[in-house]
């Protein structure tokens, strides 16, 4: 009877320890907003999670500092719970459902990458909660009719069709021969349907489609096609291991093309990983320091780019911009919501309508921000072989004349 | 599907070349394990795991100012170290159980590898530019990276002086012996337990060679090691144990095949094809097997 006792009492403690947790972390803890994010910090995603991280935790100490979110006449702070993801999508699904049903939070930040989004998007549409991400873009996410996801972020499917039409443009107008090779994953994929559309409003012809494997790391079957068959532009998106193999096999094997058109190459790192080989390189990005978005919290792109560097001691990829523009895409919403009612926050965020440091965000009705365009920019070279991303497309913002065609390798 | 290999004839002479340049590396990484297998019967899922750890290796000598090439003389000394203590501490407890506990420790080891190549070296993809140029053939219609020919060649001249020291020197007639057979290489003197750990570190050996030159080559990333487990193991099956020339042939023979597969199935048909051909193998080998145990009745 006594042992049963102790087991009862010992018991119905944790009981009451665990709910007093839960009071603890619930949405809005005296003056704290509390944000939930399953973000991947190890895993094969973990460089991209970390700068994800770092974005959020900028715009937090930021906009906290600043004043915070002002909500019914009183002041309130960001704070935010992450959990790692490990990268596995069914580990966020997981800790998407911690979160909303044993943490209590009732507003979400994104993953990374549109797998894991991909995942967690059915959980925070069961329970209601707006979640606002910064890091899938796959095609398919807005697609489905969500009502709680907003993206930041111009889908995949926008990632380089800008690079098509300028091909395009510069042929006269005349349609292109585009041949393309991208990884067999959500969002390469999405980026490939991109181009296919491109292409069908251009007239132009895709005469090399290749699929590469997951675990790429050879594309030298691709590139021998492109040396013989001669196409005007050549696409590749396979992530960064895509971006890094194109580079080294294109300058090994010395294939020629006018334009050629890649994703994550500021990811990859790629100036710094090949040098000049990289030269010419189109690559599409999200941001780019040198735009001139303005806004109240972090200035402009530049000024953003100086403070990020400051604080983590990296200049910042376009992961880390967009996901500090979440969080003042959630403070505005919240104070034009004047509430934090999840229906009335989620009724907000559809009619946000504000300029970041990061792009004009306004939501169409899947979720996907249709106001801010992909920019192009191309990695360009001096004499003494250092290297620097230089924005070429659209012409408001380019730093730089693009350089095409691409000069010869034997004339380089 | 279209028939690029007829359209343009060059391309037959690249894949073919591009092939036999790919599959000597893969050959390498596959007699490693086949060593392995013969000896002590044990199937290491690790294999590629061991191979991006020398790729790591070579690239850290890159990162600091050290031409990668080197690598393919630190990063076997260290892997051979780093095999020995695998052995001690995992596999000597696994060695005479059946294959099945092998396979699921070897796993372990391998995500625990994983895992660890993720924590110190970080998830981005990196390469190590060996800076080696190309060689053109025929009017410069086929082309080869000087850092695959060097791959190659590299790789050769291991197999060979591993072969020589096989037949040669006194632990590689212990090996043999105790692949042959262990318990009369025990009677017979031979101190199996010291063997065992050699072969393992051997094996480790080997895969460092080719991390470092695959480092050069292409690029590594920690969890990108199970490919070339995958591929030794269909090289050590279709060649068979103990079978050094058939090792090196069916290396060769895959990685042409891989090539022509790729430019007339399409790239996305260029994993799956290699399976298809694997399975094919199988059923002829039992095939020809029960024919022969029909003529034995």
């Amino acid at each position: 009877m006594r042992l049963n006792k102790i087991i009862l009492s010992f018991v119905s403690a944790l009981v009451i320890l665990f709910s007093t947790s839960v009071a603890s972390f619930a949405k809005v803890v005296g003056d704290k907003i509390i944000l939930g994010a399953a973000i991947s910090l190890t895993g094969k995603y973990s460089s991209n999670g970390v700068h994800t991280q770092n974005g959020y935790n900028m715009a937090v100490d930021r906009i906290n500092s600043m004043g915070g979110v002002k909500v019914g006449g009183k002041t309130y702070k960001f704070d935010i719970i992450y959990y790692d993801d490990e990268s596995n999508p069914k580990r966020a699904a997981q800790l998407a459902e911690r979160l909303i049903s044993q943490d209590g939070v009732e507003f979400m930040l994104g993953p990374y990458s549109s797998g894991l989004t991909k995942a967690i998007a059915p959980v925070t549409e069961k329970y209601g909660v707006p979640m606002v991400e910064a890091n899938g873009a796959s095609r398919s996410l807005f697609t489905k009719g969500y009502k709680y996801l907003f993206a930041v972020l111009a889908p995949a499917n926008l990632y380089l069709d800008v690079a098509i039409e300028t091909a395009v443009e510069l042929n006269g107008g005349k349609p292109v021969r585009i041949a393309q090779a991208f990884e067999q994953d959500a969002f390469s994929q999405d980026v490939r349907l991109g181009i296919l559309d491109a292409a069908e409003r251009t007239g132009s012809k895709i005469i090399i489609d290749d699929k590469l494997p997951k675990e790429l790391n050879d594309m030298a079957a691709t590139l021998v096609k492109v040396k013989q068959m001669k196409p005007d532009v050549l696409v590749v998106s396979g992530h960064t291991k895509g971006a890094l193999t194109a580079i080294r096999q294109i300058a090994e094997m010395k294939v020629d093309v006018p334009m050629l058109a890649m994703t994550h190459c500021d990811a990859a790192k790629l100036s710094k990983q090949h040098g000049k080989n990289s030269q010419y390189a189109l690559c599409a990005s999200q941001w780019h320091k040198s735009l001139t978005y303005k806004d109240d919290f972090f200035k402009d792109g530049m000024t953003y780019a100086a403070d990020f560097e400051k604080e983590f001691g990296y200049d910042p990829p376009y992961q880390s911009a967009e996901s500090s523009a979440a969080l003042l895409v959630f403070k505005d919403a919240f104070e034009r919501a004047n509430s934090f009612d999840q229906k009335k926050v989620r009724d907000a965020l559809a009619a946000t309508n504000m300029q970041t440091f990061y792009g004009n965000i306004k939501f169409a009705p899947g979720g996907q921000n249709v106001d801010k365009p992909m920019v192009l920019f191309q990695v360009m070279c001096d004499a003494s072989g250092s290297c620097e991303n230089k924005v070429v497309a659209p012409l408001k913002w380019a730093s730089a004349k693009l350089i095409h065609p691409i000069p010869k390798w034997s004339e380089r | 599907m279209d028939f690029l290999v007829f359209q343009y004839p060059m391309i037959t002479v690249q894949a073919c070349l591009d092939g036999i340049l790919l599959g000597v590396l893969f050959a390498l990484i596959a007699y490693g394990m086949a060593l392995q297998w013969g000896v002590m019967n044990i199937i290491n899922i690790a294999q590629g795991d061991l191979v991006i750890l020398g790729g790591y290796i070579a690239y850290f000598m890159y990162l600091y100012g050290i031409h990668p090439a080197w690598g393919v003389i630190v990063a076997p000394v260290i892997m051979y170290f780093v095999g020995i203590a695998i052995y001690k501490l995992v596999i000597n407890k696994v060695v005479d159980r059946d294959l099945f506990i092998s396979i699921l420790a070897t796993f372990g080891i391998s995500i625990l590898f994983m895992q660890l190549m993720n924590f110190a070296f970080g998830a981005d993809v990196v390469l190590a530019n060996s800076g080696y140029g190309t060689t053109m053939l025929f009017d410069s219609n086929v082309v080869l990276p000087n850092s695959k020919i060097f791959s190659a060649f590299i790789s050769i001249l291991f197999a060979v002086c591993l072969v020589i020291y096989m037949k040669k020197s006194k632990l590689g007639r212990a090996i043999r012996a105790t692949a042959q057979n262990t318990r009369a290489a025990k009677i017979l003197g031979v101190d199996t337990e010291k063997v065992y750990a050699a072969t393992f570190g051997i094996n480790a050996a080997l895969c460092g060679v080719a991390g470092a030159l695959i480092s050069i080559t292409f690029t590594i990333h920690p969890y990108m090691g199970l490919p070339y487990t995958i591929r030794s193991f269909m090289i050590v099956i279709v060649a068979g144990l103990g079978n050094l020339p058939g090792v090196a042939m069916s290396g060769m023979g895959l990685g042409v095949f891989e090539e022509f597969a790729d430019y007339i199935l399409g790239t996305e048909f260029r994993i799956g094809s290699v399976f298809l051909l694997l399975v094919l193998i199988l059923v002829y080998r039992r095939f020809k097997l029960s024919r022969k145990r029909e003529y034995l009745k």
